[in-house]
């Protein structure tokens, strides 16, 4: 059962030139992309600076009010929430964020910051509190005594440990995990993912996850989306997405993966030029001065989203209008 | 052409044999930099006993995790060391000279001259004030006295050549106006600006986006062919290894523990730390399959045990290892690795232990 809906979900920045606030613009950072997370499911979001990645996070998170479009929770409209449904959500739904050094209070102990969430939200008895907190640092694999320290005495993968700890003290049916791995060392990184996989089994999680690393991504995920400024360009089950991509983005994107043994010899596809400012998006498909199929319809209508081959994906190549205008 | 008549016993590795035998551009010999505090009373090896060279032409990826001696191995070459570190033992062979016995003015002959550096964050390497093409042109004013004229047009010649759109325009402008990509092109223009043999490259694509670090790690690729150039890559991706390096070189806490060509290291690692480090990464055909993590955390650098650094993390760790650090030992093929496992000898028996 989907526990997150996104319907037509977009965020729009207003900005403004000029210390008079002359021409104004948009900066569509997510426009209008739909998507679900199932419980005990992992949806991988992947795309480059700039994509509405984060965006779209903090939307689910809350911290952003969303331009348009409907997030849906257990197929309750989060708009139409009242106090004490907004506060059963935002309980619900938990973030771990990509560098601990940043995210953890460095003048609190480990067990203030586990225990803050309980605090705050819930009453429970400084005896819950504390046994909540050893649960926690159990269910995270740190020893118990850790509750008595401060952060700077942990190294980047404990830190992570504590941060899943926190997010997890309210027991929530949806994390968040923005980067999760990137700022740790290579040697921490399989312990953390491992620790993610196990966690989703032994809770019923489900986890929106998103990184840039595509191999982390295609490792943990079920479905994945990828974006491109603000769009969905192609979104299906992580397997066939990552063995086999369509759109010719996520072919380039897939193909600058960094290959696991000297030997593998992969297709490259190298892009022209860099990724465009959202503030000025190409006409048309968002991508076609960067693709290598491009044709003339391309610049002018941008292609839906559209379902191909049991996966989403939104080009030309692959509707039957963009054969027929070509 | 070469394996019809050379015979193998010759050479200790024929197929390479015409490769091998020029002199190597730069070769370390046991060198040991450690970072020594004011009292003298603490001391971290931060690179500690590293043998190695590189040849002409050829890419050498040094991999290793934060603190591992990594970036303090470049900056020893370039001799650009904070005060508190010292080379405290070993030679730099660059083109035959010692490096380390060098001058300071020396040195600044081979700083950005005959060696160059690309650092991480293009914004730190690129001074905001001066535009694009005095910063470019700096160095063949300084070290090849090229007129003003001259060089500037040879800076709007050089980000042509790193594939800048409208270098003419490009080359007054700040590097404010330029994305994170371009930045790192033109850090990479300014290192080749002067022809150096050899580029060292610290971790050049970590901030960069995946299609854009593609595209900087082709261009990479066609400069190091077009000039001949020698390159050091500086990472702790091994993706970025497996796709542009002849040479691995693996680092943990300080020490090479391994050390050979990357397709025979990839194929049949023999350090257990560069096992484990293989076998953790996520690959994208391997969807959801349990990584082998490495348990425990890096050692603490100012607080090493005598035995080898990796013991406590290793799962074929012995008592010798806890007690007596692991020579560097001579495998097939220009190879070595600093582990107990890999002397010849049956280790175990030799200590008595079952």
């Amino acid at each position: 059962m989907a526990v997150l809906e996104a319907v037509e979900l977009s965020k729009h920045f207003e900005t403004r030139r000029g210390i008079f606030g002359g021409s104004r613009g948009t900066v569509k950072a997510v426009d209008g992309i739909s998507f679900s997370v199932e419980s005990g499911k992992t949806l991988g979001l992947v795309g480059e600076s700039g994509c509405g990645k984060t965006t779209t996070a903090k939307m689910v998170l809350g911290l952003e009010q969303p331009s348009g479009g409907v997030i849906r929770f257990d197929g309750h409209n989060l708009e139409t929430l009242d106090t004490d449904g907004r506060r059963h959500y935002r309980k619900s739904v938990q973030a771990v964020f990509q560098d601990p050094y940043a995210s953890l209070n460095p003048r609190m102990r480990i067990s203030e910051i586990i225990a803050e969430p309980l605090v705050t939200n819930e009453t429970v008895s400084s005896a819950g509190v504390a046994k909540r907190v050893s649960e926690l640092l159990d269910l995270v694999g740190l020893p118990a005594r850790a509750a008595q320290l401060f952060p700077h005495e942990f190294s980047g993968g404990q830190r992570q440990r504590i941060a899943i700890a926190r997010a997890l003290a309210l027991s929530p049916r949806l994390v968040v995990l923005d980067e999760p791995v990137s700022a740790l060392d290579v040697s921490i990184r399989a312990q953390i993912l491992n620790l993610l996989v196990d966690l989703q089994a032994e809770l019923g999680l489900a986890y929106l996850f998103i990184a840039h690393d595509l191999a982390a991504v295609a490792h943990l995920s079920h479905m994945i989306i990828v974006m491109y400024l603000g769009k969905i360009v192609e979104a299906g089950d992580a397997r066939d997405l990552a063995l086999d991509p369509k759109h010719p983005y996520t072919q380039a994107l897939f193909s600058a993966a960094l290959p696991s043994h000297p030997n593998e010899r992969r297709e490259e596809v190298i892009l022209r030029g860099e990724i465009p400012s959202p503030l000025k998006p190409p006409s048309g498909c968002r991508f076609h001065p960067r693709c290598v199929h491009a044709m003339p319809a391309c610049a002018v209508e941008a292609p839906e989203l559209a379902a191909v081959d049991g996966r989403f994906l939104a080009c030309h190549l692959f509707t039957h209008e963009g054969i027929k205008g070509h | 052409m070469s394996n019809s008549t050379l015979s193998y016993a010759s050479s200790k590795a024929a197929p390479r044999a015409i490769r091998d035998i020029r002199p190597p551009l730069l070769e370390l010999r046991n060198l040991s930099t450690h970072y020594v505090s004011q009292q003298g009373t603490r001391v971290v090896p931060a690179v500690d006993d590293v043998t190695l060279s590189i040849r002409p032409g050829e890419t050498l990826g040094v991999v290793g995790e934060s603190g591992s001696g990594k970036s303090t191995l470049a900056l020893s070459i370039l001799r650009v060391l904070p005060t508190a570190a010292r080379i405290v033992n070993g030679q730099i062979l660059f083109e035959g000279e010692d490096l380390v016995t060098k001058s300071d003015s020396e040195m600044r002959h081979v700083r950005g001259k005959r060696i160059a550096m690309i650092l991480q964050d293009p914004m730190a390497s690129l001074n905001p004030l001066f535009t694009i093409g005095n910063q470019v042109a700096e160095s063949m004013r300084v070290h090849e006295g090229t007129r003003r004229r001259a060089a500037w047009q040879r800076a709007i010649e050089l980000l042509k050549s790193v594939r800048i759109p409208s270098s003419e325009t490009r080359v007054t402008q700040f590097p404010h106006e330029m994305s994170g990509g371009m930045r790192q092109r033109i850090v990479g223009a300014i290192g080749i600006s002067c022809e150096p043999r050899l580029l060292i490259a610290d971790e050049p694509t970590t901030s960069l986006d995946l299609t854009i670090q593609a595209q900087y790690l082709a261009l990479l690729r066609d400069i190091q062919r077009e000039h001949g150039l020698a390159l050091i890559f500086i990472t702790h991706n091994l993706g970025i290894v497996a796709k542009m390096c002849d040479q691995l070189a693996v680092m943990y806490a300080g020490r090479l523990v391994e050390y050979g060509p990357v397709e025979r290291i990839f194929d049949n690692p023999v350090h257990p730390y560069t096992k484990a480090l293989l076998n953790s990464i996520p690959r994208i055909d391997g969807m959801r399959q349990r990584l082998t993590a490495i348990e425990g955390q890096p050692p603490d650098m100012a607080r090493l045990s005598p035995g080898c650094a990796f013991a406590a993390r290793c799962p074929m760790a012995f008592d010798r290892c806890r007690v007596e650090a692991p020579p560097s030992v001579a495998l097939e093929e220009n190879r070595t690795a600093r582990c107990w496992l890999a002397v010849p000898e049956p280790p175990r028996a030799a200590v008595g232990v079952a």
